[in-house]
């Protein structure tokens, strides 16, 4: 049986259409990552996922179940993350814990159990005495988490957990998730991150409500079958107007580095130095790389807004 | 009562007990309005500034001018200012009146004339000119009786005021401020509770659990309930020990319909929030539906059949105006349930009615 199976989901909002028929499928101890940038459809996908929302057509199986006539059971067996901050600010750590076991009814001796493991899985047992509002972003992330897991749900929707979290916290974050998929859970996870997408075993890129392509991270980024280049220079900004004025204005994107082109006219390394020169061009090197996720989705999003 | 009820309604006593604004809200703010309508505000006028001009200067005129001093209602501010200088005097404010006794006033009077003495008065608080113009009149009828015991009046109208024999006003905002602070707590309060969690999110986090709607509504309600009835019997205590307001009725069918009126303040606040989303919004609903019709339209400080015929119907919508009827009848006239038969109905009406409305309207998703 299959966790979480999503077939062909619509929903629209006033004249917005938030999303237009999503699928995907979580499998048992699966990390499935939605990945896609902010007003893509994430929210409103996990929203439906959990019953908050109603979907205007399309069915969610959960644990093998549709949602729409089993609300109750849905409510009372998922771990729902939101992506606001949501954990009351006025208790401390453990009272937020200790109430989260309540709501899902469970028994006071497990609960002070699974606190303990919660506590060594998060390292919050010495805050545990602090009100939620005293904890730095991370730490109230991971305590979200926790609260979320105190009733051990199976199936696990995160709606970015790790939404302007500091670098070292997030990787404690995608620890944890990583440990819970180990012991067989199931989880839905979205971010807006990028390079997120490699830490997941599946990922689905999501745009304008549309899933453009899922997949196995690996195989996301083989499937762009062109040739990438990352020009470096000392102000990339500046290269990736110029670049703009010789090639097409989707086959250049800005990154941290530098400036990515993608080569579809196939002109080659030297074709293109020597373009960059003929044009007086500054820049450092040139070297073809590997695309990641990132040029993947930039491609994607080309394609569908440029038809070749 | 299953633990997960149990547990949300410790949390919510554990959010009133950690905010001190609300804590502040529910216990000092009763204690401060009580003191100030007990003490400060009174309906009642104490030390009138007068100015006298004594024209006659006779043992009479003395008599008369002694009569004035005699009570704490009135202290001479000026003797015989010019009256050049009247104007003037009233505008600042340095007297709210000024009596003339004519140079003939011994004389008119021993000669049984008509004896006119001239009374001017600061108008511009007409309610205050009221009770002045009304103290000297009693004055001047005191006057009369002692020097003309022979002069007998056609007849007379001798007034016996009960249930408030000395018409004390705390008798009157005793009760009234119960109907207030009630409302406050049961209305305002909950419905703000209620929308922070909307605002804050918890509540979509709460919704995806196996928790029923009406277990986090019940839940958060209850420790309000509560407080609103400790409150209350604070400010009867206080009333009842302090300000010596009587309690001529049943306790037992004053903490009864007490209960009921808390259940019509707390359906105003579930309706409140079922129709707003942030704790700004809920605030000023609240204070426009309840707390203010409640001060102005209930018959708390103006009397309902002094209004205009409009708001005269307003306020038979108020709950609090028929709280006050409940209420000022038990403590102060000692009557029974069947006397107050109809607005015990129409309260339990209007709560049935609004909690009805608030089932109907209120999300369990966030559509």
């Amino acid at each position: 049986m299959v966790p979480l199976t999503v077939e062909n989901i619509k929903k629209s909002f006033d004249n917005v259409q938030a999303l237009r028929g999503v699928n995907l499928q979580v499998e048992k101890g699966q990390i499935y990552g939605l990945i896609g940038p902010d007003g893509a459809g994430k929210t409103t996908l996990m929203r439906i996922v959990v019953t908050l929302l109603n979907a205007d057509e399309g069915e969610i199986y959960f644990l093998g179940k549709p949602t729409k006539n089993n609300i109750g059971f849905v409510r009372a067996n998922v771990g729902y993350m939101p992506q606001r901050f949501s954990l009351y600010p006025d208790l401390t750590v453990e009272e937020n814990l200790r109430f989260f076991g309540d709501l899902f009814d469970v028994p006071q001796a497990v609960q002070t159990k699974r606190m303990e493991k919660l506590y060594q899985f998060s390292r919050l047992g010495p805050f545990k005495n602090r009100r939620a509002d005293a904890l730095s972003g991370g730490m109230k992330q991971k305590l979200a988490l926790s609260c979320m897991l105190m009733h051990e749900p199976g199936v696990m929707v995160l709606d970015e957990p790790t939404y302007g979290v500091d670098p070292v916290s997030r990787a404690e974050l995608w620890d944890i998730l990583k440990q819970l998929a180990s012991e067989g859970k199931s989880i839905l996870v979205s971010t807006a991150y990028m390079d997120e997408a490699e830490l997941c075993d599946q990922v689905g890129l999501i745009f304008k409500g549309k899933i453009l392509a899922s997949g196995k991270p690996t195989d996301l980024t083989q499937s762009l079958k062109r040739l990438i280049y990352l020009i470096t220079t000392n102000n990339a900004h500046q290269l990736y107007l110029q670049l703009q004025t010789v090639f097409p204005a989707q086959d250049c994107n800005l990154f941290g580095n530098g400036v990515h082109l993608i080569d579809r006219k196939q002109l080659g390394l030297e074709q293109i130095k020597k373009t960059l020169l003929d044009r007086q061009i500054e820049f450092h090197d040139i070297q073809p790389i590997q695309p990641d996720i990132e040029d993947t989705f930039l491609e994607l999003i080309h394609q569908r807004e440029v038809p070749a | 009562m299953n633990r997960t009820f149990k547990s949300i309604v410790r949390k919510e006593f554990l959010h009133i007990l950690r905010d001190y604004q609300t804590l502040i809200i529910i216990f000092i703010m009763p204690i401060i309005m009580l003191i100030m309508f007990g003490y400060a505000i009174t309906l009642e006028m104490r030390h009138i500034e007068v100015a006298v001009v004594d024209h006659a200067r006779t043992p009479q005129s003395r008599q008369l001018l002694s009569h004035l001093q005699s009570s704490d209602f009135f202290v001479i501010k000026a003797y015989d200012p010019p009256e050049s200088q009247f104007e003037s005097l009233l505008q600042k404010r340095q007297v709210r009146c000024i009596m003339v006794i004519p140079a003939d006033f011994s004389l008119s009077l021993t000669g049984e004339r008509f004896t006119p003495v001239q009374l001017l008065i600061d108008a511009s608080d007409p309610n205050a000119a009221n009770f002045i113009q009304n103290y000297f009149q009693k004055i001047s009828a005191l006057f009369n009786a002692e020097n003309n015991p022979q002069f007998k009046f056609p007849f007379e109208i001798v007034p016996r005021f009960l249930f408030n024999p000395n018409l004390k006003s705390e008798y009157f905002f005793v009760p009234g401020l119960i109907a207030i602070i009630v409302l406050l707590i049961s209305a305002l309060l909950t419905s703000i509770a209620i929308v922070r969690e909307k605002e804050r999110g918890t509540f979509e986090q709460i919704l995806v659990s196996p928790v029923h709607a009406y277990q986090i509504i019940l839940g958060k309600v209850i420790p309000y309930i509560i407080l609103g009835f400790v409150d209350s019997v604070i400010i009867l205590l206080i009333g009842h020990f302090w300000f010596q307001v009587p309690v001529h009725g049943s306790i037992l069918l004053l903490l009864a319909t007490l209960i009921l009126y808390l259940l019509t303040g707390l359906s105003f606040g579930l309706f409140v929030s079922t129709i707003t989303d942030s704790q700004r919004t809920a605030m000023l609903i609240a204070l426009l539906m309840t707390i203010l019709p409640t001060i102005l339209l209930s018959g708390f400080i103006f009397p309902v059949p002094s209004m205009p015929v409009i708001f005269q119907y307003i306020s038979q919508i108020i709950p609090a105006t028929h709280f006050l009827k409940i209420i000022r009848g038990i403590l102060l006239k000692g009557i029974g349930l069947w006397e107050l038969k109809a607005p015990i109905l129409y309260l339990t009406l209007l709560s049935a009615l609004m909690i009805g409305l608030s089932i109907k309207k209120f999300k369990v998703s966030l559509e």
